[in-house]
């Protein structure tokens, strides 16, 4: 049975496991909703005062807020087995994984994915179309794959560091709060174009983690503010920052297999 | 089948001591402890063997465990099975093996046991004809008919225990590692595990390794004892080479560890 | 021991160093865009965002200890009631102790960091004396308002089956009343001052403003007055509340 669809199985038993649990379920979905949505207010009240910033309009902002939600919470929804893998270490599940004749990230994608975070999600996908309604931006069909291309690669970028922290606890599960800056850090300094962050952290973003990849370039180019022709394939190539995270998660499973638990 | 020859293991463990002093000491440097956990350890194994594998806690069992399954990678020494390095062919190697664990489930917690087994059933690409034959042989001989409809969260642990010998045979391996499984059971429940796994060994010719506390479980499942204490292997052979094993066993396995000083 | 994990409270520390920079970058950006439309100097922005990190445990509503809802749950809570200790205040006393815990060891780093920050990123003393002298009594106001409100979602558990509802859309309110998303200031004119009198601006807002001079002199004394206020509203709510509660634990058995 080829990956996918045993990935498939895997899909049908968590959505029954969650439906064992309908209230805590519903009662998950509303709070990240509700999380997300206080994140929106702070950024409306801001623009009640302030008209623009850094060249960037309240409509313009939300485009850019809503799609980096949009590829977060489908990075949460389906990586979360490595976002919560300190767990997975923790309770012996990986040695199970180990002992099971299937590929280990298969099975890690598998023992965990998160439909709660699709209220997250749709949240996302309102603030989207609110955001196109509002803004002045005429669309042509290569802004729309830009879109496309941005969810790709943003999704990419997040599962990258979910693998990262994942790699990490099989070296040691003390001291991971940091990892929070990267992931949660993104989704919530990421409803601001990168930009206004000042130059450093935009070189930080392009160079060392393609967050601007995947937000502030595109949106410039669908914007049309001083952008290139070839900004909308800069998230596709920063999908490959996948390539070191794959790597440095396959020498944390080498290190686990030395050193045991 | 199983060829085990001069493992050796060597852990290092962080070691703190108590007291603020010593917290305070640790903020800035950390003391590592080396444990021996295999010191040269061989053996061989044949296919449908049922062999014990005992000794104290600590002992390095599940290290033993570990590096046969493929899960861990000794330091030196070498570990053949069915002509494959464990660790270094671990798909292959691991579907030929069923491991349980006595404490921690391989089933899906919140659906029915069927679809865990359903799912094994596509993790292990075992061909439906098999799968039915063995679900129906197995719901027969464990008395499962009734669990297989009830979410795992929902069984008592004799329950569930016999369906995760189950699941854990599926696949038809050659070789079963049990660790711990008839713990907390009632006395109906063992008695049909114990029973089931001889079937299974009978027929099958499954080699099976028991690590175990319970001596009851061993004089009843094997002829062959492996002991081994602070790493090494101390006995090789079978029940009747440990004295005073026709009495009392536990008093002569008490007897044995203070023997060898483990 | 907060001690032992030497690399947890590191890596704790440089987080909320992070979130506090990244605060203060995105504040700047905007002052650049406007600087008439900022409602506090860039400076009283920074120190808020510092003063905001380093006593995060102490004002935040979601520092409710899951133990105490578990035994609100399941009636373990009839014990404590057994003891001469009112209710009210063994548990006021263990959340005061809960989040002081929980700051102690942050804040200082944190502090630390954002002193050596140049202006206006960093934190500075307070302007006057009086500021300083001010800022205590609020901070402690503010604690004891922001425990004082756990209190009642404690109360209320006791009459609901599932309190995880309550505290969700509690927490979720208190995060932008309170000033946590954006500080009140910031909210437009009508909102600024509905929000000023409401009991949520008594917990961070008024101590972290009076630091930076924003809120002085006879504005102040009022805003320390209008949290003393609002302790005494919260707390006696609180108390009646959890009388009832009690007396329902004991008639019904948990």
């Amino acid at each position: 049975m080829c990956g996918l669809r045993l990935y498939k199985r895997y899909f049908l038993i968590q959505v029954k496991s969650a439906m064992q649990y309908k209230t805590s379920f519903l009662l998950t979905t509303i709070g990240q909703f509700l999380t997300s949505f206080n994140v929106f207010l702070g950024i409306y009240f801001m623009f009640q005062r302030f008209h623009a910033v850094e060249g960037f309009t309240y409509s313009e902002v939300l485009l850019c807020f809503s799609i980096t939600l949009m590829e977060f919470s489908l990075a949460e929804a389906f990586f979360r087995g490595f976002d919560t893998f300190s767990g997975i270490i923790g309770n012996g599940e990986f040695d199970r994984i180990m002992v099971r004749p299937r590929n280990e990230i298969l099975q890690v994608l598998g023992s965990r994915i998160e439909l709660t975070r699709v209220g997250r999600f749709f949240q996302a996908v309102v603030l989207f179309i609110y955001g196109i309604m509002k803004s002045h931006v005429l669309w042509s069909w290569d802004k729309v794959l830009t879109v496309l291309f941005m969810l790709i690669g943003g999704t990419a970028v997040f599962s990258g560091l979910f693998l990262i922290y994942a790699a990490i606890c099989f070296f040691t599960l003390e001291g991971l709060e940091f990892m929070n800056i990267l992931t949660d850090g993104a989704r919530e300094y990421g409803k601001y174009p990168i930009s206004i962050y000042g130059k450093r952290v935009l070189q930080f973003c392009t160079f060392v983690i393609p967050y601007a990849l995947i937000q502030y370039y595109p949106i410039c180019y669908i914007l049309e503010k001083n952008s290139s022709w070839w900004y909308p394939f800069l998230p596709l190539l920063s999908a490959m920052f996948l390539i070191p995270c794959l790597c440095l998660w396959k020498f944390g499973v080498y290190h686990y297999k030395s050193t045991g638990s | 089948m199983i060829e085990v020859q001069h493992l050796c293991k060597t852990f290092r463990v962080a070691r703190r001591g108590a007291g603020f002093g010593q917290a305070l000491h640790s903020l800035f440097r950390k003391d590592y402890a080396e444990i021996r956990a295999l010191d040269d350890v061989s053996f061989s194994i044949q296919e449908g063997e049922m062999v014990g594998y005992i000794g104290p806690n600590g002992a390095g069992k599940s290290s033993t465990i570990k590096i046969l399954s493929g899960i861990l990678v000794p330091d030196s020494g070498s570990c053949i099975i069915n002509g494959r390095v464990p660790w270094q062919d671990r798909i292959s190697h691991v579907r030929e093996i069923g491991v349980v664990f006595g404490q921690r489930t391989q089933l899906w917690w919140d659906v029915p046991v069927l679809d865990s087994y359903e799912l094994l059933r596509d993790i292990y690409e075992v061909p439906e004809v098999v799968y039915q034959e063995n679900l129906e042989e197995f719901t027969d001989l464990l008395n499962l008919s009734e669990l297989l409809k009830t979410p795992v969260r929902q069984l008592s642990l004799g329950q569930r225990m016999r369906c995760e010998i189950a699941a854990s045979l599926l696949h038809n391996p050659k070789i079963l590692f049990l660790d711990e499984p008839t713990i907390g059971l009632d006395a109906v429940s063992k008695l049909a595990v114990r029973k089931f796994i001889l079937k299974r060994n009978q027929f099958h010719h499954t080699t099976v390794i028991l690590t175990t506390h319970d001596m009851q479980d061993i004089e009843a499942l094997t002829k062959r004892i492996i002991l081994i204490g602070r790493g090494k292997i101390l006995l090789d052979g079978t029940l009747e080479d440990i004295p005073g094993s026709h009495g009392n066993m536990e008093q002569a396995m008490a007897d044995l560890y203070r023997d060898y000083g483990i | 021991m907060g001690l032992q994990y030497r690399a947890a409270a590191l890596a704790g520390i440089s987080t909320q160093a992070f979130w506090g920079g990244m605060e203060i970058l995105m504040f700047c950006a905007f002052y650049r865009a406007d600087p008439s439309a900022f409602p506090m100097s860039l400076e009283s922005t920074s120190a808020y965002v510092w003063l905001q990190q380093a006593f995060l445990a102490l004002f935040m509503g979601w520092v409710m200890e899951n133990e105490i809802f578990e035994s609100i749950q399941n009636g373990n809570i009839a014990y404590e009631l057994c003891r001469p200790i009112g209710l009210y205040r063994m548990l006021f006393v263990r959340s005061l102790a809960y989040r002081l815990s929980r700051t102690v060891l942050r804040c200082f780093p944190i502090l630390l960091i954002a002193a050596f920050l140049p202006s206006p990123y960093g934190i500075s003393l307070p302007p006057t004396p009086a500021a300083g002298m001010l800022f205590l009594p609020g901070m402690a106001l503010g604690l004891f308002v922001s425990v004082a409100f756990t209190m009642l979602i404690y109360s209320l558990a006791f009459f609901t089956i599932s309190p995880a509802g309550i505290r969700m859309v509690a927490l979720s309110a208190l995060e932008i009343l309170s000033g946590s998303i954006l500080p009140i200031p910031f909210f437009p004119k009508g909102m600024r001052r509905v929000l000023e009198i409401l009991p949520f601006a008594a917990m961070q807002n008024v101590p972290l403003r009076i630091y930076s001079g924003d809120i002085s002199g006879y504005e102040a004394i009022r805003a320390l007055s209008l949290q003393a206020f609002w302790l005494v509203v919260l707390v006696g709510t609180g108390v009646i509340l959890m009388n009832r509660a009690s007396k329902k634990v004991t008639l019904q058995g948990g």
